[in-house]
């Protein structure tokens, strides 16, 4: 597949474009039933026009509640953002009522979700559920906003869309109701996309479809891209910055090629070990031992120290800052929130 | 080895209420780094949590709940007394003098008369057995006879689901109280039986569908299969696997059931088919106090009073029961 | 891994799975069949672990399912040590049960929440009460907990009280309790976190040598199939479309959907994504209630041509390559195989 605009291939002397997105020491947790469980512990990250930054992580990492709470559909209670900042086109979305906040989401940022089938309404036509986006937003007329409708759903190569835009959201396999999916969160060409986990549920060779469509869609609409997923072969087809978050914090942010070639932080490098490799068939899988952490208790110090094969002293009492990675040859901006990153680059 | 947390905080389990997808699988218990990928290796210093069961959780939740100590409470009381009524009330109900009939309270009557000059607070005293008698033994009947054709159509399928989904089907169209009218007027006891006989007879069904469902989404669970592989009975499967995980709906409904049948009785009794006298029933005492509402209404507060505050009990324990079952805040 | 015996412990011949349906409420009528598994052969070697991949809805569950005797099938044959249990019922199938076992995917359904894992690891000798005498059941069930990596003195712990790799590694003793020898996993590391399924993936391995189990191991993860199979099936629509050694599917692929779906996975490398090439298949998997005639692969294949729709392709090495020795000569359905790389 062709490579999506990065910013690193531009000249190096042309000013990086501003931030489109900048999430500052977010802080968000949940009340839970056996104490609080903090889920995001201090989250910075931005995303540029046209450029794709990609959230990885496990389940409890933080990265779908990070998401939740810049599109501000975070269920609260019993979530609840204790401090930090979401800039939208410099603007603190925190601090915006809740209205407004609506009028952005939609028309100024969009959501894809993991599920299709649960996030479309089952008894409204896909062309109805499309259509409501120019009626609501764009206040268009029922007829227009139709053709409005057939037009995305060519956009998203699904075949004969004038004839189903009337069919109802089970009468598409899960590739199309994806499809549908992206269709309504470009509808209003937002400039922000987030996409959670968008082709996890899906197979394979639909997959590679649906991402090739979303990348295909961000290059020409200059979008940034937020991709949150736990799958590290997505990852590297797409993404031109990560981010891998580990116990609500981001541990390790890299320009994409450099992370594979030798990550900074000892969790990114026990993922990229552990997972088995189609081209080569290797003995014995590396695995990171233990589980990922308790949010309702979260290790002192690194919360990656319990598991982590480098663990001194200084780990088990002093959180690591998320501190720049510098060597020869780095560009771009890198960072690794490991008090030993030095080592753990030269392996 | 480093041993970051508590053992005994190690086993906390279940973030669930978080709502978000990615706090739902987090139920990330640290139980002794080290064990992992080393099998049989040292560490084994986490096994000073305590076994939780899903029971033991749900009675620790209810036990915080004011809901189910205030109804709880509600409950005990009125089991109590109609065991023992005359701990409360020292008169007879059935000794009344027309002398002092709809007399408003006085010593010793702090209740005042009914309309044959009956003492109204003994009376509310004794009616508790009458409705609890019928509540329970009504319930215990409709969720035995309902959970096993229920659970046993639910479980076999096939023909026999079939015909028992039409049967509760015609049983859920017949009216209830116009039901109660016809068939329990041919009925001469005057013994609680036939009321509670006719509750079961047209409460099943209810009890039957809920369980039937419970026991189709239990048996899809792959632990159900896990037996199977290994061989399990059928008698083994629906004891061991079904039957434990299928049954909390099943409580809940009939706690929710039993204040509606107490309220039945009464409705029952009130259109003159239920419970008759001299039986004591608040039921009876409403339908005997409304034709004096105007000038004595004291004669229809308390057993009506009574009534509803004893039906809404049950209701109570039964939202407080479902809260610390349901599975989904779990 | 060990390697293979040249006696089978199981083969499979004709598997076939159809689900009727019916329309009607009292008086059912069969209006067709969703045809979820029709015709599937193949053997597992003793000591051998047979991965099955494929899509969702392309029968490998099914298979699965039929093999450990939770489904009946509608025709075929599974041999057991020779012996065909698909027509067993009573005391010998519960003897062959003990034989065979099964790791479920979903380590959150797969438990009971209201028994302790001692009860739950514990239940397979209540059933077949013959392979341990009562009084040594529980050091029994200590053994394999630790067996399974996990401490002894959670026996008394119910399941909520675990992760969910925790759980699959109850899930997996199990399995291991009755001591059988063929283990069937469907998806077993699909549900869990990425950290934690190298975990799980080695504990398979290490009982595998130390058991001596057969696995067929099924899994939509192809990365994974490779890791800890010997031999790999690829199904497509209720049909195994090429099957061979791990290194003749994977590096010299010869049926199109085989080729399609190696080069749709993502691979961890962002050096690949300039000089891989992908072939994108168009449309989406027809429904298997009425697959397309002859080549079920047709519909969706780039080289498909009259002879496809005609004629179901058989799988065997195909003419082109019969006679060779290469890796190319392995089974594959396709009238019009040929070898093509496509893993970087």
């Amino acid at each position: 597949m062709a490579s999506t605009a990065s910013p690193l291939s531009k000249e190096p002397t042309a000013p990086p474009a501003p931030l489109l997105l900048e999430v500052r020491d977010l802080h968000v947790e949940f009340r839970t039933r056996d104490g609080i469980a903090k889920a995001v512990n201090g989250v910075d990250y931005g995303v540029r026009a046209g450029e794709t930054l990609a959230v990885l992580g496990e389940s409890g990492s933080g990265k779908s509640v990070t998401a939740q709470a810049i599109m501000g559909i975070l269920d609260v209670p019993p979530g609840r953002i204790t401090s930090g900042e979401i800039l939208f086109h410099g603007q603190d979305l925190l601090k915006l009522k809740e209205e407004e906040r609506r009028r952005i989401r939609g028309s100024g940022m969009a959501m894809i979700f993991q599920d299709a089938l649960s996030s479309l309404n089952p008894v409204l036509s896909v062309g109805d559920q499309l259509g409501e986006m120019f009626t609501v937003h764009r206040g268009m007329s029922r007829k227009d906003a139709r053709a409005k409708a057939v037009e995305l759903m060519d956009r998203v190569r699904i075949p004969a869309a004038r004839e189903r835009v009337t069919q109802y959201p089970h009468q598409f396999s899960g590739g199309m109701r994806q499809r549908i999916m992206i269709a309504m969160a470009m509808a209003l060409e937002p400039s922000l996309i987030i996409a959670d986990e968008p082709t996890t549920a899906l197979d394979v060779t639909v997959q590679a479809q649906v991402m090739d469509l979303l990348a295909e869609l961000q290059r020409e609409l200059n979008m940034g891209l937020i991709l949150i997923t736990h799958d590290l072969g997505v990852v590297a087809d797409v993404a031109d910055t990560i981010a891998v978050m580990y116990a609500g914090r981001i541990v390790e942010k890299a320009p994409v090629h450099e992370i594979y070639k030798a990550p900074a932080h000892p969790y990114t490098k026990g993922l990229l070990e552990s997972i088995p490799r189609l081209d080569q068939k290797g003995q014995d899988l590396y695995a990171i031992k233990g589980l990922p952490p308790n949010l309702l208790n979260i290790p002192p110090g690194c919360a990656f120290n319990p598991r982590c094969p480098m663990a001194q002293d200084i780990c088990r009492t002093d959180v690591p800052p998320l501190a720049k990675v510098t060597y020869e040859g780095l560009t771009a901006e890198r960072r690794s929130a490991c008090h030993f990153w030095k080592e753990t680059l030269r392996g | 080895m480093p041993e970051p947390h508590d053992p005994a905080e190690g086993a906390i389990a279940g973030t669930g209420a978080g709502g978000a997808m990615d706090l739902a699988a987090s139920e990330a218990t640290t139980l002794a780094p080290g064990q992992q990928g080393e099998p049989g290796g040292p560490g084994g210093t986490g096994a000073g949590a305590p076994a939780r069961s899903l029971w033991s959780d749900a009675w620790r939740d209810l036990r915080r709940n004011p809901v189910f100590i205030i109804s709880g409470l509600i409950i005990v009381f009125l089991v109590f007394i109609s065991l023992w009524p005359s701990a409360i009330a020292s008169g007879d109900p059935l000794d009344c003098d027309l002398a002092n009939a709809q007399k408003g309270s006085s010593p010793g009557h702090p209740f005042g008369f009914d309309g044959q000059g009956c003492d109204v607070y003994t009376r509310t005293v004794y009616g508790a057995r009458a409705s609890v008698t019928v509540g329970v033994c009504a319930t215990l009947g409709v969720a035995l006879l309902g959970s096993v054709l229920g659970g046993l159509a639910g479980f076999f399928g096939g023909a026999w689901d079939a015909i028992l989904s039409r049967i509760t089907d015609v049983f859920f169209a017949i009216p209830v109280v116009l039901g109660g009218l016809v068939l329990l007027s041919v009925v001469t006891s005057n013994t609680v039986w036939p009321v509670i006989g006719f509750m079961v007879l047209l409460g099943w069904p209810q009890i039957s569908r809920i369980a039937r469902g419970s026991v189709i989404t239990a048996k899809q669970n792959d632990y159900v299969q896990a037996a199977r592989a290994l061989g399990a009975s059928n008698s083994r499967m629906l004891l061991r696997h079904i039957a434990p995980n299928a049954v909390a709906p099943v409580i809940v409904v009939a706690t929710i059931a039993l204040g509606t049948y107490i309220a039945l009785e009464a409705t029952l009794s009130y259109l003159g088919v239920g419970l008759k006298p001299p039986t004591v029933s608040w039921g009876i005492d409403i339908s005997a106090a409304s034709q004096y509402i105007r000038n004595a209404p004291h004669m229809l507060l308390w057993p009506a009073g009574a009534l509803a505050i004893t039906v809404l009990a049950f209701i109570m324990l039964g939202d407080a029961v479902r809260d610390a079952l349901d599975p989904k805040l779990r | 891994m060990a390697e293979p015996t040249a006696e089978p412990i199981l083969e499979v011949r004709g598997l076939v799975k159809h689900y009727p349906l019916t329309q009607g409420i009292v008086i059912k009528r069969q209006i067709g069949a969703v045809k979820a598994v029709d015709g599937v052969d193949f053997d597992l070697g003793s000591g051998e672990t047979l991965g099955i991949v494929g899509e969702s809805g392309c029968g490998k569950s099914t298979v699965a399912k039929m093999l450990v005797n939770l489904e009946r099938p509608t025709a075929g044959e599974i041999r057991y040590k020779g012996e065909d249990i698909t027509r067993l019922s009573g005391r010998a199938l519960k003897a062959v049960r003990r034989n065979i076992q099964m790791v479920f995917q979903d380590p959150y359904t797969s438990l009971n929440p209201r028994m302790t894992v001692g009860d739950i690891i514990g239940e397979p000798y209540e059933i077949h009460p013959e392979v341990a005498p009562k009084g040594s059941r529980r050091q029994k069930v200590q053994d394999l907990l630790d067996v399974v990596g996990l401490n002894p003195e959670y026996i008394n712990r119910y399941p909520h009280q675990f992760s969910g790799g925790q759980r699959q590694r109850i899930g997996i003793a199990r399995g291991l309790a009755l001591r059988p020898e063929v283990i069937v996993a469907d998806e077993p590391v699909s549900a869990l976190d990425v950290s934690v399924q190298a975990q799980v993936v080695n504990l398979l391995e290490r009982l595998q040598s130390e058991f001596r189990l057969s696995y067929v191991f099924i899994a939509h993860d192809l990365s994974i199939v490779r890791h800890i199979s010997d031999r790999v099936g690829v199904m497509y629509l209720g049909r195994i479309v090429e099957v061979g050694s791990d290194a003749e599917i994977y590096e010299h692929p010869t049926h199109p959907y085989t080729q399609a779906l190696l080069s749709a996975v993502p691979v961890p490398d962002p050096g690949a994504r300039e000089h891989r090439e992908r072939i994108i298949l168009s449309g989406d998997v027809p429904s298997p209630a009425n697959p397309p005639s002859g080549c079920r692969f047709r519909t969706r294949c780039w080289k498909a041509r009259e002879r496809c729709a005609l004629e179901v392709p058989e799988l065997a090495v195909p003419a082109e390559f019969r006679g060779l020795s290469g890796p190319a000569a392995h089974d594959s359905a396709c009238h019009f195989a040929e070898e093509k790389h496509v893993v970087p």
